[in-house]
């Protein structure tokens, strides 16, 4: 059952995480740091190797040329995509990139792909999700934006790929979150999913059957999130700093990334409070204060969430429904928090939203629902089928720079559209084809997928060859193109790509890890683990034994825990990594009176009006235990 | 789940196509095994008869979408997940073809359109092909004004380039924008009152192919009378939406 196990996995564009179906419910798998979030950043250390992560956030302010983070952003992007983006993030790009190609940045002396950063923070989460079951994690579903178009859809699958991870579904955020929801209230009725996370918006409009998901209409963009409102901060912070104190840090990124961390705290604190005070040290001694009040905060944001508005109109009127229709609305994404982007959704709506499951992890967990039934389904997903849509137009370029749209948005997918084309003139072999997305009249306005060419056309008088042209849209919203020339029976398979994409060969050459799945690498990288983490627990007991809460212990316990001691070190000089597990737990669980008594003594002596700094903990047995840690740290 | 009346229709609408399941070896019907519940090749089939439904205008909405749900849990690619890669093609395709049809289905438009290419009427706005074919054939072709809306069309189109103007030149100016919008009332009537129309013509279409399912003669001349007539309809229908679509504009920028 090991290697069979499927993981949902919300690729986010602030914080990725990983999920799954424990029996009858969704569970988020803890980093080994215990934290269920993975900040999606990626860093060199030193030695030049990547470290994901929480690892990798504080190198973001000490070495921020080193460090990269919403890369979410640039996935299946052009150089002329992003150059709003280059503005307020510090992407470096390479220097020799060139229009058309797909995206490279610096990191220290090396150079990757978005793909490749992504691939990173996916490889991070599938060690996680090992680690937790001791076994191979080898398939995932994985979270994209519902408005993420082609491009962007294939950059997250390849990225996958190049974390040693088959993408068994690309599942669109709204709705895996939908799905996280039905699972408690199957019920019917019409469900409105807002989703404002760290960079995308989504709004999606569900009808609930019987335990069909049935996407109505979709809408969104992909650039619009809590970033912006970061973004905005900064900028209000760094225009002050050079007024007030004439002091222009706008190219100084260790100080743009400290004051990027005070905004987004501030941001998030004046969630809960009416005012916050920020105070960021500034290079040269000096500090910035500044006091932001919820009002004036409102009043900043506003441009930003009311962008949100006309994705929502847009999308009830595609559905064809009135908001008085709307039977439920949920909130997604970290950025549904403020309040005020609550209140504007209450307004959109005419209803309270629901905000019971965590905004932050309800993605990962529909993805998990998501991932349950591609396995086969259980009792709690039985009858779940998810139908989802594709949130923009197909359309090819037609005489006169047009776009003739072939598959509407909002249709449900897998969805497919055949077109015939002719030869102009005598023997001509090749047909140019360019295929668009958008909803837009003309073909410059819309995104370019893919321009390819129909080649090797037998020799006809024009306008006799009959070529029939497929498009399918699968049910990850990938667009197949396969083309036939009807008279001579020839078939060629076109395979799209995407103006920003990569090849397969390029996508081979990236796979981390190649033989990340083999047993044997996998073993030893469990083994590893399993003595570091002995080897914590082992050290954070000597300290126990030394603190005074020992001296409580009866002999009986005393001896339990010095068995257990024994037996740990024992396994670990061998090669057995589950022995070791094992081993570890029963010393973990043996030694909870230990930790609690540890505790207890810390807590009375902080009572009595001591720091925790001037009573001798001994430390503690600190890494692995859950309890214990959280106090000591 | 029960099994509506749907495979043995299906079975019915396509009987040459009786062939046994790749997987159990059961009769099967088009799109997947009855016995076994296994997705069975695709078999090119237009969208009326994969819904296993006669070539008619009319259709019951509600049991169309309780069939394409009942499909969708047999042949959607997420039930396939753990097949051979053959079976998770086959599902894609079927899939595809289910949610093509149901879609182009369950518009009374695009369905109306559908069928009348089915009979061979070519649609393509502008497509000179289907201007000579209708002129040769002497039927009528779509996106010709309708000759009685001329002289509104033309009134209304000036009107509209004058409400630009003025849009342009930042200048307001109310009594026109009143007296569209009027006219968009009326053109969006005009719209329901076409569509209505058009459904009357569907008892005649349907009436016609009953008949012929119980074995009386239709000539392809009647045939004919009654493609035209849908074909029009269908013209002035489309552009009259073009129009509220122009005016829409308009007014909104």
């Amino acid at each position: 059952m090991g290697s069979d196990r499927i993981v949902g996995i919300d690729l986010g564009t602030t914080n990725s995480l990983v999920a799954f179906m424990q029996g009858e419910s969704p569970v988020v798998i803890p980093g080994d740091d215990g934290s269920n979030l993975v900040p999606s950043v990626v860093a060199l250390d030193s030695n030049n190797q990547p470290v994901i992560g929480n690892a990798a956030r504080d190198s973001l302010i000490e070495t921020p040329e080193r460090a990269v983070y919403s890369i979410k952003r640039l996935m299946g992007r052009g150089v002329d995509d992003i150059q709003e983006e280059l503005k307020f993030f510090p992407f470096r790009l390479a220097e020799d990139l060139q229009a058309g190609e797909v995206l490279r940045i610096n990191l220290g002396e090396r150079t990757f792909t978005p793909p490749e950063i992504s691939g990173y923070i996916l490889r991070q989460l599938k060690r996680n999700a090992e680690r937790f079951f001791g076994a191979p994690v080898t398939k995932a579903v994985i979270t994209v934006p519902a408005y993420f178009n082609d491009a962007q859809r294939q950059a997250t699958k390849d990225a996958g790929r190049i974390a040693g991870l088959e993408v068994l579904r690309l599942v669109n955020e709204p709705t895996a979150a939908s799905l996280a929801y039905g699972l408690d209230k199957k019920q019917n009725g019409i469900v409105a999913v807002y989703d404002l996370g760290g960079g995308t918006f989504d709004i999606s409009i569900l009808k609930l059957h019987d335990g069909i998901f049935e996407v109505i209409a979709t809408n969104g963009d992909t650039h619009l999130g809590g970033d912006d409102i970061d973004n905005l901060l900064i900028t209000i912070a760094l225009d002050d700093t050079l007024g007030d104190l004439g002091l222009d840090l706008r190219r100084n990124a260790e100080a743009v990334q400290a004051i990027r961390k005070a905004v987004i705290e501030t941001k998030i604190a004046l969630s809960s409070q009416a005012s916050v005070k920020l105070d960021i040290e500034l290079p040269g001694g000096k500090r910035y204060l500044r006091e932001i009040t919820r009002e004036q905060f409102e009043q900043i944001i506003q441009p930003i969430i009311g962008r949100t508005v006309g994705p929502c109109k847009q999308a009830l009127k595609d559905a064809g429904l009135r908001p008085e229709q709307i039977d439920e609305v949920v909130l997604v994404g970290g950025s549904t928090r403020i309040p005020k982007v609550r209140a504007l959704v209450k307004e959109l709506f005419h209803r309270e939203p629901h905000t019971d499951l965590n905004p932050d992890e309800v993605v990962a967990l529909g993805a998990a629902v998501q991932a349950n039934i591609l396995g086969g389904g259980s009792e709690a997903t039985e009858n779940m089928l998810l139908l989802d849509v594709t949130p923009l137009s197909l359309g090819i370029e037609v005489a006169g720079g047009v776009t003739d749209k072939i598959i509407l948005r909002n249709s449900t997918i897998p969805a497919s559209a055949t077109q015939h084309y002719t030869t102009q003139v005598d023997g001509q072999a090749n047909v140019a084809i360019h295929v668009l997305q958008g909803e837009r009249e003309l073909a410059k306005d819309c995104r370019s997928l893919a321009r390819f060419d129909l080649k090797g056309i037998p020799p006809m008088a024009a306008g006799m060859a009959r070529i029939e042209v497929k498009f399918l849209i699968d049910a990850n919203g990938i667009l197949h193109v396969s083309a036939r020339e009807q008279r001579s029976g020839k078939e060629a398979e076109i395979q799209v790509q995407p103006s920003y994409g990569l090849t397969d060969e390029q996508v081979e050459g990236m796979i981390l890890d190649s033989f990340d799945s083999a047993e044997e690498d996998f073993r030893q990288r469990q083994i590893i683990e399993a003595r570091n983490e002995a080897a914590t627990i082992l050290a954070a007991l000597d300290k126990g034994k030394k603190s005074a809460a020992w001296g409580h212990l009866t002999t009986d316990e005393k001896k339990k825990i010095a068995k257990m001691e024994k037996a740990l070190v024992a396994v670990n000089s061998e090669d057995d990594y589950q022995a070791i597990r094992k081993a570890i737990d029963a010393l973990n669980q043996g030694t909870t009176r230990l930790a609690e008594l540890m505790m207890d003594s810390a807590v009375s002596v902080a009572l009595k009006g001591k720091t925790m700094d001037e009573v001798d903990m001994g430390g503690g047995p600190t890494a692995p235990h859950p309890v214990a840690k959280a106090e000591f740290e | 789940m029960t099994n509506s009346s749907l495979t043995t229709i299906t079975a019915k609408a396509a009987p040459e196509e009786t062939q046994s399941c790749w997987s159990c070896g059961t009769m099967r019907a088009v799109h997947f095994c009855a016995a076994c519940g296994k997705v069975q090749p695709p078999v090119p089939v237009d969208y009326f008869t994969f819904f296993g439904l006669p070539r008619k205008l009319n259709l019951d909405i509600s049991r169309l979408e309780k069939d394409f749900y009942e499909l969708s849990r047999k042949l959607h690619p997420d039930l396939s997940a753990r097949a051979s890669s053959q079976e998770q093609e086959w599902s894609l395709q079927q899939s595809s073809l289910l949610n093509d049809a149901h879609r182009t289905l369950k518009d009374p438009i695009r369905r109306t359109q559908y069928l009348l290419q089915l009979e061979g009427v070519e649609l393509e706005e502008q497509s000179k092909t289907a201007t000579e074919q209708a002129r040769s054939a002497g039927e009528l072709k779509k996106q010709i004004v309708p000759p009685d809306l001329l002289e509104e069309v033309f009134e209304l189109n000036m009107q509209l380039e004058e409400l630009r103007m003025h849009k342009k030149m930042g200048e307001d100016d109310p009594a026109l924008i009143e007296e569209i919008g009027r006219q968009k009332l009326e053109l969006e009537e005009k719209q329901e009152a076409l569509l209505r129309e058009l459904k009357d013509h569907w008892e005649t279409w349907d009436g016609m192919i009953q008949r012929q399912q119980n074995g009386q003669p239709v000539s392809e001349e009647e045939r004919k009378q009654e493609r035209g007539k849908l074909v029009d309809l269908l013209n002035r229908r489309n552009y009259i939406r073009n129009l509220v679509r122009d005016v829409s504009e308009v007014l909104e920028n």
